[in-house]
């Protein structure tokens, strides 16, 4: 396929669909990957929050328990 | 810093693909697959090796950490794989008027590599014992890893082929598509190596979060502090126990 032959004319069968699907199978390839890992990145998020929320609410009902305990 | 190289990269790749390099002769601009499709072959192979060499640092150390590497550049190197294939397979449509030629070595045999790594992640994921799946899939890995050169090797050897030869001492690779297929090569290693770091990264902080969970009681792991069971008073360290 590649020959040692290099011409700056185009030939008369340019393949320029062919080519032109590569790329963007390559790109889609590339851009399904980065949305999954932001579909991903969101979950972790989630989870982060979730867990801050819980260990805020386990905290303050420490502190009630402590507070009724000294009363 | 590695992203912003990867994209200035891949942009440089771009436009020396295509404002750059000459159109060859023979192919025309059906050519312009090549600066895509072999840097994604070699880069897809080396990750596969590189795999390996990790999964042999994972066996030398019992360090869970070059696991997880290993994981990742097998896992990244199938989706590089995939897209080998599925370039090559148009290229070859364009090129050659078939999709797939089952009599070509180069074709068969990155498919026989496809196909071997494809069952990686089943066996790794049928084996529930961590230590036992982080170390019987560096076994697979650095098995796996050792036959890709052999398998490079053989198909070089073999000598009926449609296949072109690139790379090697008969090279005729004029010299500006020689620079932009070497930028192509680099752009997607580079591209490889941040989508690693990202998934590493991802990886990592699932891990710790599920530590952490799993440190403040919840024993179902992050995914279920929503659920009415991790709503349930728990018996974490930091939570007192109901009195009584």
């Amino acid at each position: 396929m590649i020959t040692s032959l290099a011409t700056t004319t185009l030939p008369q069968n340019t393949g320029s669909g062919y080519v032109a699907a590569a790329y963007i199978v390559f790109f889609a390839i590339v851009l399904i990957y980065v949305a999954i890992m932001a579909v991903r990145l969101t979950r972790v998020e989630r989870d982060v929050r979730n867990l801050r929320a819980r260990a805020e609410h386990d905290e303050a009902s420490a502190d009630q328990t402590r507070e009724r305990e000294t009363v | 810093m590695l992203s912003i190289a990867t994209v200035v990269g891949m942009g440089l790749a771009l436009v020396l693909v295509f404002f750059y390099a000459p159109i060859e002769a023979e192919e025309g601009f059906l050519q312009k697959i090549f600066y895509l499709h072999v840097p994604l072959a070699i880069v897809s192979l080396c990750g596969f090796v590189l795999g390996g060499l990790m999964g042999i640092a994972h066996l030398r150390t019992r360090d869970q950490r070059w696991d997880l590497r290993s994981y990742v550049a097998i896992h990244m190197s199938l989706i590089f794989g995939l897209g080998t294939l599925i370039t090559g397979s148009i290229w070859a449509r364009g090129s050659w008027g078939h999709w797939w030629v089952w009599s070509e070595p180069t074709l068969v045999s990155f498919l026989i590599v496809m196909l071997l790594y494809a069952t990686y992640q089943p066996l790794r994921f049928a084996i529930e014992d961590p230590e036992r799946q982080a170390r019987y899939a560096s076994v697979f890995a650095i098995t796996a890893g050792a036959f890709v050169p052999l398998n490079f090797l053989a198909v070089r050897l073999s000598s009926s082929y449609l296949h072109p030869r690139v790379l090697g001492s008969s090279s005729n690779l004029p010299a500006p598509m020689q620079l932009t297929f070497l930028v192509s090569l680099a752009a997607i290693a580079l591209l490889f190596a941040t989508l690693c770091s990202y998934e590493l990264l991802a990886k990592r902080t699932r891990i710790m979060l599920r530590s952490r969970s799993r440190i403040l009681g919840y024993r179902d792991g992050p995914a279920h502090l929503d659920s009415p069971r991790a709503r349930t008073p728990s018996r974490s360290p930091r939570s007192p126990q109901p009195q009584t």
